[in-house]
């Protein structure tokens, strides 16, 4: 299998680097792409962009937080928040984004997947899931950053964009989100029994430990990470140093 | 900025604009066109590309770009092809139905198999890997990869790989599964890279300061 991608996500609202506890109660951190520079030279994997607020005012902020970004930072970028249609995928990726995620877009529209994975290809056509927990083994699908109910399963949800072409799910757990107290295990491993696409695990790192445990025991193939960054609790050189220790593949960086 | 004329072959597919960026880091400007005359006149072409193979070469064969790509390779003019871009060089492709590539070089993509001894291999392959070097070619063929080590990591990201008719052609491949993805190809002046360079971080930046000071 591959190895595990450390990816740094980072939520925004209007011009600043935000983060919440569930989605909600955001506090301002700064410059995006101050942070996003720091993590680049820092030597993480992959960054996430997810425009918080696009999906609630229609409007998307971030084409020129990416055209600032691809200036000096040479890692995947992928884009989310308040894409609604193919012109919007367009616009992004000329701004240099290599992947969009979607959410509210394609619980309304699932033909929008097909149609991105058709031009773009399904690698460039990231599920967004915004999960929240109902009972023991099942989840619903939240949008509108865990706001709305749509009614969906998560499970039946994923299983049916993946056949429509999504080529990548990135699973956040409202519950766990922003907590620190780890990711939701179960529901990482429910969608990974299922499905043959990789996984982004996002909601409640914490420590070390919980990347480790959501590859090893749920079976994610990259993990999003947020505040534990953002705040600076561990350094990633830290980080990735205690994932190959115990044992998971990583990237691995001699300059950085 | 360096001397040297690079042009990116711009035909709507996916994310140019960061090759651009990764070559301007580099100290060199790189225009991005679809023009015939600023390509062939240019020192070092690069083919990009993202996204299906059949679309991507039905780009190509509107706008006669594959013609010029041919005499690219013709008159000798180094091109680096990038994912995709690597992939259309080939004779053929099997993504979603036959189609006919570039072929300049002999071999075909092939779906990679998701199955491997009966172990399920995820696809699409998106991560960072090593490459594993080719030990039928000289020091000499590995000039692209100058001092980057053993040990550094390459972004990948598709779903399907180029099998090779002729190994002689293969510079280096990477363990994905079990599956040796070529990740690296060689002919005369034309080189092929599986992985993103301009999303491998630093080590990236290193292939495509290589092919911006390699001979041609």
């Amino acid at each position: 299998m591959s190895n595990t991608r450390l990816i740094a996500r980072l939520d925004i609202k209007g011009p600043n680097l935000i983060k919440g506890i569930h989605l909600e109660g955001l506090r301002v951190i700064g410059d995006p792409n101050e942070s996003a520079l720091k993590y680049y030279q820092q030597g993480i994997d992959e960054l996430i962009y997810m425009d918080c607020v696009a999906s609630l005012y229609n409007r998307n902020h971030l084409s020129d937080i990416i055209k600032s970004a691809a200036k000096d930072i040479f890692v995947p970028i992928t884009i989310g928040g308040g894409i609604r249609s193919i012109d919007d995928v367009n616009d992004i990726l000329r701004s240099g984004a290599d992947k969009i995620a979607i959410n509210t877009a394609a619980v309304k529209n699932p033909a929008l997947i097909t149609e991105v994975a058709r031009r773009y290809g399904s690698q460039c056509m990231v599920l967004s899931v915004e999960a929240k927990k109902v009972s023991e083994e099942y989840w619903e699908v939240y949008t509108d950053n865990g706001r709305e109910k749509t009614g969906l399963e998560v499970v039946d949800w994923v299983k049916k964009c993946v056949k429509l072409g999504a080529g990548e799910l990135l699973i956040t757990s409202v519950d766990m989100e922003g907590t620190r107290k780890g990711f939701d295990n179960s529901l990482i491993k429910a969608v990974s029994n299922e499905v043959s696409v990789p996984i982004i695990a996002s909601g409640g790192m914490g420590k070390t430990q919980d990347l480790i445990d959501v590859v090893k025991v749920a079976g994610a193939d990259a993990v999003a990470m947020a505040d534990i960054l953002h705040y600076k609790r561990i350094a990633l050189a830290e980080i990735r140093k205690d994932a190959i220790n115990a044992g998971l593949g990583v990237r691995q960086i001699e300059n950085f | 900025m360096k001397t040297s004329k690079v042009v990116i072959i711009n035909y709507n597919a996916g994310n140019l604009l960061s090759v651009q960026r990764a070559f301007e880091y580099c100290g060199v400007k790189a225009e991005l066109t679809s023009d015939h005359k600023k390509i062939l006149s240019a020192s070092k072409v690069v083919l990009p590309g993202v996204g299906a193979f059949g679309a991507a070469m039905g780009e190509l064969k509107n706008s006669g770009l594959d013609d010029v790509i041919k005499e690219i390779d013709f008159k000798k003019i180094p091109l680096l092809g990038i994912c995709l871009g690597m992939q259309l060089l080939m004779q053929q492709s099997e993504e979603f139905g036959n189609h006919n590539g570039l072929g300049l070089i002999q071999g075909k993509v092939i779906p990679i198999p998701p199955l491997l001894n009966g172990k399920k291999v995820k696809i699409p392959h998106i991560g960072w890997n090593i490459l594993n070097k080719s030990k039928k070619l000289q020091d000499k063929d590995f000039s692209i990869l100058d001092s980057v080590r053993d040990k550094d990591f390459f972004y990948f990201v598709h779903s399907y790989m180029v099998e090779l008719d002729n190994l002689k052609n293969l510079l280096a491949t990477a363990d994905y599964g079990g599956h040796k993805i070529t990740s690296m190809l060689k002919k005369d002046s034309i080189i092929g890279c599986q992985f993103h360079p301009e999303k491998s971080g630093e080590v990236g930046l290193k292939i495509i300061n290589n092919f911006i000071n390699s001979k041609g």
